[in-house]
């Protein structure tokens, strides 16, 4: 990193209220994890838009990547056997 | 999946679709390069916006016209982030792009090259220049590359109030004293064609256009976003009681749309080419605010380091 930098790139992620799931809605930079959760609050969140916050290191983030996506993915495509259509249930059977 | 040919189909593929490119997927250099400019660009334009307004915080005529022109100036910042951060995923360094807005070699919009000089041109700003922004970053929330996509949707949901508080700075004025609608009208007099060419040249003499449109990167051209534009404003002029300074403007009954002149595309090439009234002072000013600043990047920067270093000597 040269000594005039922007510092290191952070993936953002907001909740908006409790019992939602944490969404990622974007990056910025920042030079340290305080830095970084200020940063998102005021880029992020200015319209009140979540009520928690995960600043995670970008660096840190492990993804899938798309030319193995079809291997990746294969053993949940041939099992129709976890869902509940895949079963067939005698008419007139209630509540199931 | 893995030959050349393959992934140029699964890539067209995906536009035929109207799917999403996202980073990691395989696309065209060419796509990768038009995107990089294009975002970049559209982030420099965001930060370069934010001059010609600043230059009227300061003097706001009340608390409260104050206090919605700091709101704005700062969603102008956030906006240009949410775009540094969309080119970055596609390969480009943070620092490679703001070298390049601020050595002069990359572009920003035309339309901030032009000065604001009363506070009638903050109303006409938020109402022309928010307004025809707002026409393209709609668009652009089709836009095929991911993204690009989801930062204009956040945009143009922040950038709503940004039209509707300049086109109420343009109400106060024309409905109030004789001197304050005239304030209003010369605001509109110059403001109306540079705010024209921010659609950029006519389609027939733009090149990169209709490559972009093959791409799914711009959803509409230019011709057709300046049409709207035109017929959206129009009324919004009369309720005013303002004239936009265009004498062939004229209802066409046959297109469903206005006649209009063509700004003076000259005048276009030349400010783009660094010309324009204000260029000079634009760059100068964000080259300031970069190398001030530099003390406070270089001092976070070791203040983070020292702490890494406690926490392992701990």
């Amino acid at each position: 990193m040269s000594k005039d930098s922007q510092g290191p790139l952070w993936e953002v992620f907001v909740q908006k209220k409790a019992g939602q799931p944490f969404v990622h809605c974007g990056s910025l930079h920042a030079y340290d994890k305080e830095m970084a959760l200020e940063n998102a609050r005021d880029l992020y969140t200015r319209r009140s838009e979540g009520s928690a916050l995960w600043v995670v290191p970008a660096a840190a983030i492990v993804a899938s990547s798309p030319e193995d996506i079809g291997p990746f993915f294969e053993p949940a495509n041939d099992k129709v056997y976890r869902h509940p259509t895949f079963y067939q249930i005698p008419e007139g059977v209630k509540y199931i | 999946m893995s030959n050349a040919v393959d992934l140029e189909k699964n890539f067209n593929s995906k536009l035929e679709k109207n799917d999403f490119v996202e980073p990691k997927d395989w696309m065209p250099e060419n796509y990768r390069k038009h995107l990089i400019r294009q975002i970049s660009q559209h982030a420099h334009s965001e930060i370069i916006g934010m001059l010609p307004e600043g230059n009227w915080i300061s003097r706001a005529p009340s608390l409260r016209a104050k206090m919605v022109l700091l709101a704005k100036v700062q969603d102008e910042g956030g906006h240009g982030l949410y775009l540094y951060t969309a080119a970055e995923t596609l390969g480009a360094s943070r620092d490679e792009l703001l070298g390049a807005l601020h050595t002069g070699k990359a572009k920003y919009s035309s339309i901030f090259n032009y000065p604001t000089l009363t506070w009638a041109d903050i109303g006409a700003v938020g109402w022309l220049v928010d307004g025809a922004a707002i026409m393209n970053q709609v668009m652009l929330q089709r836009t095929s590359y991911g993204p690009y996509s989801r930062a204009m949707i956040r945009i143009c949901k922040e950038e709503s109030f940004h039209q509707r508080q300049g086109y109420e700075i343009m109400c106060h004025l024309s409905f109030g004293t004789e001197a304050q609608k005239e304030m209003a009208q010369d605001a509109l007099n110059r403001w109306w064609f540079p705010t024209m060419m921010m659609f950029g040249p006519p389609d027939k003499d733009s090149p990169n256009s209709e490559q972009a449109m093959k791409w799914r990167i711009k959803r509409e051209t230019n011709d057709e976003l300046r049409q709207k534009f035109v017929d959206r404003t129009v009324e919004q002029a009369e309720f005013l009681g303002l004239t936009i300074p265009d004498k062939n403007l004229k209802w066409n009954e046959a297109k469903k749309g206005y006649d209009f002149s063509e700004p003076n595309w000259e005048e276009f090439y030349n400010v783009i080419k660094g010309n324009g009234p204000c260029n000079k002072e634009r760059l100068e000013a964000r080259n300031k605010a970069h190398s001030d600043g530099a003390w406070v990047r270089e001092a976070a920067m070791a203040y983070a380091e020292k702490k890494k270093e406690n926490i392992l000597a701990a």
